[in-house]
């Protein structure tokens, strides 16, 4: 019965720390899926949002709700305005091109960052801060739990999106041919924009979410190299993929880091990485066709 | 000006210009005379300079030509860093030790080739970074051969009556090895196999039809990429005399990256450009540091910073780097005073999804 409870609670743990890669990863996936590009710079944009967040909420005092609420549009718009100033000239460079800009972009935040608000590890106070919640032995914490709703949450909210609505519609439309969209009305570059804006907007709700249990710094972006890899791991593109890579990550890393000695915990994650993309190249939910000749 | 083709053997000329020729001689007599006036700790900067250009000429094998992105050649770098140290320690000498230290990191690169096959773009690229990070975990845990954490310190090498300890020994060391894998790699470039690397770059599908055999050709590229890396690091083990398991990370990688965007894609001279930019901007930083106003040069992220905004510019305004620029600047003059300034303007272009290949 311990041994079950122990198993139950790594899987949750793993689940809980899987959730924030799937968040990020979310991000990294949206972007894809509308521009065609990878932005390696979602990791900063959300401790940008973090370090947004905690200025907001513990230096100006403002409500945590209001403060999350006010991160989301500040950096919606940052997003928006970085896709229509930056990344609009280089539509039609090559992936690699746009992926190294985005790297580039990465640096400046993060020295941008060190700047205003300083190289320290910062935090705020959560309403979920310090509560535990007790299910017959399995502990979670409520930081915990609201990162796994919030993930869940957002995920299905955005799955609805693209499927449903128009403009959802539209941004699978310009991801798959820009020129085709272009010519069926599609104001390709506000959606590549609009796109960049809610993908902005999720990674400061991940910033948000993550600050209580792993501090702000100007660092955390690193976190993005693993939502990259949880990304893949689901099949890029998708949007469930995305939350089942994040959540196998987690659970790998949890499991490793209970069961192995110190020090192998990422690399096990890293093996589990490599083999099932030796066994599935495009990932687990695969979003590519063989191009017929 | 190209010269008038008259036979198809002038197609396979290394030099096929006059100017390419003296340009080539004029830099190796400019890297000859130079130990001649400058300082040990330039000299040893240099030579840090060729040792990434090597590497450079690696990488560009591999993402330049092949298209192959890869995240993960620090690690071919750290593989041959310490098979030739270690190897050095146990009284191999240098001339064996350095090759061993290649071939391995070559069988390294097969080993990852292999089972990569079938990736490309995305999931190439973070399949090696998960690769460049399970050889870094070994580098730290086989404390046995690496040291571990510890660190190895790297003996002097010997090369017959030659003692390379000095930085000076090192520049003419690296500049000889970077000689040879620039002469390799051109030669490589103008035969069958050059060719393939090229036309797989272009499409796979394509090549395949034209009778490209793309997994003994991709793994090829691989092996040797990882190969001259691994030479690179050999060298770079002399330059760092101390070995430690994490300099080889995700950080190195992404500078070979950046080096080989920087310095312009697809072309072997874009790799020594861009070991130039990046060995040498932090030195550029540290000497105006004090001269520059309002305390910027003391900030604490100047340095990632500037080669941020080094990488975002370039890719917006030069995507083919130094060495597109250059010959940019060349056709200008070449075509002086008739340059039409459409000449190398960018068409509007839209992206392609590489979701269908």
């Amino acid at each position: 019965m311990l041994e079950t409870a122990r198993v139950i609670q790594i899987i949750l743990n793993g689940t809980a720390v899987g959730c924030i890669y799937g968040l990020v990863a979310l991000g990294f996936v949206l972007i894809y899926k509308t521009t065609e590009t990878v932005n390696f710079a979602q990791g900063d944009l959300m401790m940008l949002g973090g370090f947004l967040a905690f200025t907001l909420i513990a230096k100006v005092g403002l409500d945590y709700w209001l403060g999350f609420l006010l991160t989301i549009v500040f950096m919606a718009a940052f997003g928006y305005l970085l896709d229509a100033l930056v990344l609009r000239r280089v539509i039609g460079q090559p992936q690699f091109a746009v992926f190294m800009l985005t790297l580039g972009l990465g640096f400046i935040f993060r020295a941008a960052a060190g700047i205003v608000w300083g190289y320290d590890a910062v935090s705020f106070p959560t309403p979920f801060t310090g509560r535990v919640l007790d299910f017959g032995g399995i502990v979670v914490s409520a930081n915990n739990l609201s990162i796994l709703v919030g993930t869940v949450g957002l995920c299905a909210v955005l799955y609805l999106f693209f499927s449903r609505t128009r403009l959802g519609v539209a941004m699978q439309a310009s991801s798959q041919n820009q020129l085709a969209a272009y010519y069926m009305g599609i104001p390709v570059r506000t959606v590549f924009s609009l796109t960049w804006a809610i993908s902005a907007a999720v990674a400061a709700a991940a910033g948000v979410l993550l600050a209580p249990v792993a501090l702000v710094d100007v660092n955390m972006g690193f976190l993005g190299f693993k939502a990259f890899a949880a990304a893949v791991l689901g099949g890029f593109g998708s949007i469930p993929g995305a939350l089942i890579g994040g959540v196998v990550v987690g659970i790998v890393e949890q499991v490793a880091g209970y069961s192995l000695p110190a020090g192998f915990r990422d690399v096990t994650a890293n093996a589990v990485l490599l083999g099932v993309l030796v066994l599935r190249p495009q990932g687990i939910l695969s979003q590519t066709m063989r191009k017929k000749v | 000006m190209r010269p008038i083709r008259t036979s198809y053997a002038q197609d396979l000329t290394l030099l096929p210009t006059t100017g390419s020729r003296v340009r080539v001689a004029l830099v190796t007599g400019v890297a000859l005379a130079i130990p001649a006036f400058a300082g040990e700790f330039y000299l040893g900067e240099l030579a840090a300079v060729f040792i990434f250009a090597i590497a450079g000429v690696g990488m560009m094998l591999l993402s330049g030509y092949t298209g192959l992105v890869s995240l993960g050649q620090a690690a071919f770098l750290g593989i041959g860093a310490y098979t030739n140290a270690v190897l050095l320690a146990r009284g191999v000498p240098l001339i064996l030790s350095l090759p061993s230290g290649a071939m391995l990191a070559g069988l390294a690169g097969v080993a990852i080739g292999i089972p990569t096959l079938r990736m490309s773009g995305l999931y190439l690229a973070i399949a090696t970074l998960a690769f460049g990070s399970i050889v870094g975990t070994i580098f730290q845990k086989w404390e046995g051969v690496t040291g571990g954490f510890g660190g190895f310190p790297v003996v002097s090498p010997t090369l017959g009556p030659l003692i390379l300890d000095s930085p000076r020994g090192l520049y003419f060391l690296s500049l000889a090895m970077l000689g040879l894998v620039l002469l390799v790699a051109a030669n490589i470039l103008r035969s069958p196999l050059g060719r393939s690397l090229v036309a797989i770059h272009g499409s796979e599908i394509s090549a395949q039809s034209m009778g490209v055999n793309l997994a003994v050709t991709k793994t090829l590229s691989f092996a040797i990429s990882a190969a001259i890396t691994g030479l690179a690091g050999g060298l770079f083990a002399h330059y760092v005399h101390f070995l430690a398991p994490d300099s080889f990370d995700l950080v190195l990688s992404i500078q070979f990256v950046t080096m080989i965007v920087v310095g312009g894609l697809g072309s072997l001279s874009g790799a020594i450009y861009g070991a130039i930019f990046i060995r040498l901007l932090p030195q550029g930083i540290a000497l105006l540091r004090d001269d520059l106003p309002l305390g910027i040069g003391h900030m604490p992220g100047l340095e990632p910073s500037l080669f941020g905004l080094i990488l975002v510019l370039f890719i917006i305004f030069e995507p083919q780097g130094v060495a597109g620029r250059l010959s940019k600047i060349a056709h200008y003059w070449s075509a002086f005073p008739l340059h039409r300034r459409a000449t190398f303007q960018r068409q509007k272009s839209y992206t392609r999804s590489e979701r269908v290949r």
